[in-house]
């Protein structure tokens, strides 16, 4: 019964990855990034770790897919030319793929791991369950804990900055990247310094 | 199942994500196959956590997820900030870092 369960979610987890890999559309891409995400909650709770696999549900196929799908609606879903701009490009990434997945599997399979071939050690009732982690977390790991948090607040706040900055307006809207490169040295301290102040309006106006 | 499928599943998903990266050309989508990458690990994470038997792996995947999130906000602003600019979204045109 396990085997069919594990089975089912990984055939699911690598056609949705394929899926991502192959879509044209990035809008599609997203949803197959979602469905391998579930497909992946499903293989962590047949590893027993209950916790770990609400979070990806929750958090990961919930939240940040969510986020991914405000911006490809915002940007719109430009398709990507079919030609390769380096000949022979998929040939060579299907090959070093391919080295790369016989070198990650030959290196793990022939460690000297010996609990590898087996089901595992049989694990106490409550294991991975939230009561467990969050003693660990709050434990064991309380320092990266908390800089984890604190990791989550900068990349907040950058966020925030990168988003909210204007484009320069000026000729070199509409230019292609060659000419924006030559006047950025010029145009950069002048946008650059006076950021902070002219945010604060942009940051207190209703989105 | 025993611990070496989950780990041979997630060498085959991070090598999906590895071709993505090479091959794609948006970075949106570059993005996703990162995502791709990084659950791969998480996998690993959860099955050498069953493996040795406590939960201290458990602990890892959750913050790479939190690491994942960081990214994800920050790159997505990125792409915002490149498409507001009028910029292509294309990682072949934006190569003004590249020296």
């Amino acid at each position: 019964m396990e085997a069919v369960i594990f089975f089912i979610a990984a055939i699911g987890a690598v056609v949705g990855a394929i899926g991502v890999v192959a879509a044209r559309n990035p809008f599609y891409s997203v949803l197959a990034l979602i469905s391998h995400l579930f497909s992946l909650a499903v293989l962590f709770l047949l590893l027993t770790s209950a916790f770990v696999a609400a979070a990806q549900v929750v958090v990961y196929a919930g939240a940040v897919m969510v986020l991914y799908v405000f911006v490809v609606a915002y940007v719109g879903s430009a398709q990507e030319p079919t030609w390769d701009p380096v000949p022979g490009q998929r040939l060579f990434a299907g090959l070093l793929a391919f080295f790369l997945f016989v070198e990650i599997s030959a290196a793990v399979l022939s460690s000297a791991l010996k609990a590898l071939s087996t089901h595992g050690p049989d694990v106490p009732a409550g294991f991975g369950y939230p009561a467990a982690i969050g003693n660990l977390l709050l434990e064991k790991f309380l320092v990266p804990f908390e800089a984890s948090s604190v990791l989550l607040l900068i990349a907040a706040v950058g966020a925030i900055v990168l988003a909210n900055r204007k484009p320069r307006s000026g000729p070199q809207a509409g230019d292609g990247v060659v000419s924006s490169g030559h006047s950025a040295p010029k145009a950069r301290p002048e946008g650059a310094t006076p950021a902070p102040a002219s945010q604060s309006e942009p940051l207190g106006a209703p989105k | 199942m025993n611990i070496d499928w989950y780990i041979v599943l997630s060498a085959l998903l991070f090598t999906i994500g590895a071709i993505g990266i090479l091959v794609r050309r948006s970075p949106m989508v570059i993005l996703l196959c990162l995502e791709l990458m990084l659950n791969a690990a998480n996998l690993a994470l959860v099955a050498f956590s069953r493996e040795v038997g406590n939960g201290q792996g458990q602990v890892f995947a959750l913050v790479v997820m939190v690491i994942a999130a960081c990214e994800v906000v920050v790159g997505l602003g990125l792409i915002v900030a490149i498409f507001r600019r009028k910029l292509p979204l294309d990682v072949d045109d934006l190569r003004e870092l590249r020296g």
